[in-house]
């Protein structure tokens, strides 16, 4: 504050249409900043964007393939949502992805001759408990040694991912994949149906949704929700009430892990049918991003996960017939949450110039 | 230069229609102050009365939005604090701004060196802060390191400090809050000695009978006006407060009442936690009693406020609350025992400023029947509870649902008082419970410890305010370096007597006053 001419002020209030008004602002600037992107590649940005639109929603199958591509990003959206309003921040949702995908294989391709009114919701408790385990480790280690969970989430998603590979070209390797690193196929009864006869929108999509209502329940109604928030907004005061911060924290690894554990599940038996090392393009990462840009709420966390899937898709689909890259999509991703996180900061704070 | 003629020396600050506005608050309404050579001026005024900014102004640190500023005849440019430290304004924060691992005399030269230059004129630089020191009385070895200093040594140092730099007009800014009694006097007679050579002296505080002790004159700010400017000769404490609040005040006068059963005993009790420690502490307190701990800031209070909140388990020594012992307190288990908490610092502890005040009232109840039902929580009920708790303690707010951190300091504490207060509780902790309050809060927070006590409750009461402490209490305890005094009944305590305990006098390791 000190000789600085620009400073921000806390507003009093927030009115409405600033809450509202602030991020379609911000998707704005987004916009016109990648506009400009595009016109140096040549094109033109109105077209382009007309092309990215058609290409994610324009069309039946463009939006069912936008749905599909939502549905792992509400999964790992909504918990890094659930974790960062606790402000335990899990960057290793990559991590919790494949070891619910490992669990899903693990149990999924015979080892559990089920039906699959049984076999289903198995495979969802195993595939939650295996993101779960994977987030309590770094989470122990928070609360017991004050180890930055950061660093320990993020250097754990290198470490999952080496170490499925290697289960990918040993014990879980599919003797029929012709030398593909690759498990077996996940068997019948635990698979996910399709959602659209013929199409990949798969019956994840609605468990997804399902996930959003019940974490909004939760964060709103439950006793734990609340003891995220105080944990998250002031451990201090949250410890000084009585609130048991480190069990609290340990629940919502459970939680954050348990969701991002169910997208590997939902990509698996929903879409895959089998675990390969590419089954997550930083689905985990991406996560992140909407969360933020759904400023952690859960139901905004689906909004948000069909907009970045819908620029992804569009994406591509621009990037075939007007021969700009379609890297800029995550140009336009990174743009819209640098303005979303700008614009959810004005709509706390107001800049003035002294 | 004394002060009977200090009235006619030449002026060397004039402050000129000062106006500053934070949005809709008018922090300082046309303020104009004179400041003459060799004078001691009282800042006297209420927390948020403007004091703080209208010296942030002085400083450069705020820009005012009207107004003029004057040094010796020549306009102070706005918004540099280094114009005003070269025009000779040095500033005394409550707050050191002291760097604990450098030496004495690093701390006094730090940025008065050119930053590019090899060698520091180091001796030089030495001899001029020993000269100073021996000229005004500020005895400190230039070579100690900061972090071994006492308090007072410390404020001696930043004083100092703006010496070195040619200070002519030093502004203190409630320079009394970290020092025991008599240091506060020695304080006040350097500050004497200092005007007497000359130096222009502004003296910020809230506390009456400093600005009585040390000025000689006195500036009342009320609500960003300057209400009233008198010679300290002639005004009593009674004028001064009631300038200052705007109205009468009557203090709470406790009744006397005969003690009831001791509720909580502590015998034996040890901790530790960083750099504070308890030894041997034991303490009973009596339904009906307020028991007053004094101490400087530091030894041990936070402490032994957290270890009858339930957060720090003692390593040896036992709790008995009621009768029973306690092996492992936690926070709820205290609560659930009707220990009332009122924490030290309401932001960091107090209340989770971010959340709505319905949500912060249940915070330590949330999990009750009354609350909550399987794992949900009735916000209905909390939101009747945050309703009855503002009618009935007059919280100043919107509504439940506003955010707590929009709630002045007054009101934040009478939330914590409503919801503390709500289940009759036997034991009152209240640490530093008036800390940064204006006078009206004060003396609501008065009166509900002493409606506690009435009611039979047993008040613990942690403070630095000695005239809180004395007007409150029936028993006082001085702690320091985490022991404690023997009880001494109200009616047998000496202020003098308080500030050599505070001191380390009468303790096994005493000595000189250290604070961690």
């Amino acid at each position: 504050m000190v000789g600085n001419p620009m400073r921000l002020e806390p507003r009093e209030q927030r009115s409405l249409a600033v809450i509202l008004g602030y991020p379609l602002v911000a998707l704005a600037v987004a916009a016109a900043f990648c506009a400009i992107l595009v016109m140096f590649s040549g094109a033109n940005p109105l077209s382009v964007f007309g092309l990215m639109v058609k290409g994610a929603l324009g069309t039946q199958f463009a939006f069912l393939e936008t749905l599909t591509r939502a549905t792992p990003l509400i999964f790992t959206g909504l918990a890094a949502a659930v974790a960062f309003r606790a402000k335990l921040w899990n960057i290793g949702g990559e991590a919790q992805l494949y070891a619910g995908a490992v669990m899903t294989v693990v149990f999924g391709t015979g080892l559990l001759p089920l039906p699959w009114p049984v076999l289903i919701p198995v495979l969802m408790v195993a595939a939650m408990l295996g993101g779960a385990i994977m987030l309590s480790i770094p989470t122990f280690l928070k609360t017991r040694f004050g180890v930055d969970e950061v660093v320990t989430t993020l250097l754990i998603n290198f470490i999952a991912i080496l170490f499925v590979s290697m289960l990918l070209e040993g014990v879980l390797k599919d003797p029929m994949g012709l030398g593909w690193p690759q498990s077996k196929k996940v068997i019948a009864d635990a698979q996910l149906g399709k959602l659209v006869q013929g199409k990949r929108l798969h019956f994840g999509f609605v468990i997804a949704l399902l996930a959003a209502l019940a974490i909004w329940v939760i964060d709103r109604r439950s006793a734990l929700g609340y003891e995220m928030r105080a944990v998250g907004h002031n451990p201090k005061a949250a410890a000084f009430a009585g609130i048991p911060v480190n069990r609290v924290l340990a629940k919502t690894a459970l939680l954050s892990g348990g969701l991002a554990g169910l997208a590997g599940y939902s990509e698996v038996a929903g879409l895959k049918g089998n675990l390969t090392l590419d089954l997550s393009p930083g689905f985990g990462y991406t996560g992140i991003v909407v969360a933020m840009l759904a400023m952690l709420h859960p139901l905004g966390v689906v909004a948000a996960a069909i907009f970045v899937a819908a620029v992804f898709v569009g994406a591509d689909a621009m990037s075939r017939t007007a021969g700009v890259p379609s890297y800029i999509a995550h140009v336009m991703v990174a743009a819209s949450l640098l303005c979303m996180v700008t614009a959810v900061m004005l709509t706390r704070y107001r800049l003035r110039w002294r | 230069m004394s002060r009977e003629n200090a009235g006619e020396a030449e002026i060397v600050l004039r402050l000129a229609g000062i106006t500053k506005r934070f949005g809709p608050l008018v922090a300082n309404d046309n303020v104009s102050l004179t400041l003459r050579r060799g004078e001691i001026v009282g800042l006297l005024g209420e927390n948020g009365a403007g004091k703080t900014t209208l010296m942030n102004i002085l400083f450069g640190h705020y820009v005012a939005d009207e107004g003029s500023i004057e040094v010796d005849g020549t306009p102070l440019p706005a918004g540099s604090p280094g114009a005003a430290l070269a025009a000779g304004i040095g500033m005394v924060h409550q707050h050191f701004t002291l760097a604990d691992n450098l030496t004495v005399l690093d701390n006094i030269i730090l940025g008065t060196e050119p930053l590019l230059r090899l060698s520091s004129r180091r001796n030089a630089a030495k001899a001029r802060v020993r000269e100073l020191a021996e000229a005004f009385g500020l005895a400190v070895d230039p070579d100690a390191t900061v972090s071994a200093l006492s308090v007072g040594e410390r404020q001696r140092v930043e004083i100092l400090k703006a010496l070195y730099r040619e200070a002519r007009v030093l502004i203190l800014d409630e320079p009394t809050a970290v020092l025991t009694p008599q240091e506060s006097t020695s304080l006040f007679e350097t500050l004497k000695k200092f005007a007497d050579r000359g130096l222009s002296i502004i003296f910020i505080s809230h506390k009456l009978g400093e600005v009585l002790a040390a000025c000689h004159r006195v500036a009342v700010l009320r609500g960003g006006k300057l209400v009233a400017e008198r010679p300290v000769a002639g005004a009593t404490r009674a004028d001064l407060a009631e300038l200052m609040v705007g109205r009468t005040i009557a203090p709470p006068k406790a009744e006397p009442q005969p003690a009831g059963p001791a509720i909580l005993e502590l015998s034996g009790i040890a901790a530790r936690r960083g750099a504070q420690k308890l030894e041997s502490l034991s303490l009973a307190l009596h339904g009906g009693e307020v028991l007053g701990i004094a101490g400087v800031s530091g030894n041990g209070q936070s402490l032994l406020a957290d270890l009858i909140s339930g957060l720090v388990t003692p390593a040896t020594g036992t709790m008995t609350l009621k009768g029973k012992v306690l092996a492992s307190p936690s926070p709820r288990q205290m609560v659930a025992q009707g220990v009332a908490r009122i924490p030290e610092d309401r932001h960091a502890e107090g209340l989770v400023g971010d959340m709505s005040v319905s949500e912060n009232v249940v915070s330590e109840a949330y999990l009750t029947p009354a609350f909550s039902h399987h794992g949900f929580i009735d916000w209905k009920k909390a939101r009747e509870f945050a309703l009855k708790i503002i009618k009935d303690y007059d919280v100043k707010c919107p509504g439940p649902e506003a955010r707590v951190r929009l709630l002045s300091g007054g009101n934040m504490q009478k939330l914590i008082l409503g919801r503390v207060m709500a289940n009759d509780p036997v034991i009152v902790l209240a640490n530093q419970p008036t800390r940064g309050l204006d006078v009206g809060a004060v003396t609501y927070v008065h009166e509900q410890l002493l409606a506690a006590r009435k009611r039979g409750a047993a008040v613990l009461l942690i403070s630095e305010d000695l005239d809180e402490l004395l007007s409150l209490s029936d028993k006082v305890a001085v702690i320091y370096r985490g022991q404690l005094s023997p009880v001494i009944r109200r009616a047998d305590v000496t202020i003098a007597d308080l500030g050599l305990r505070m001191a380390g006098q009468g303790f096994e390791h005493g000595g000189e006053s250290h604070a961690a």
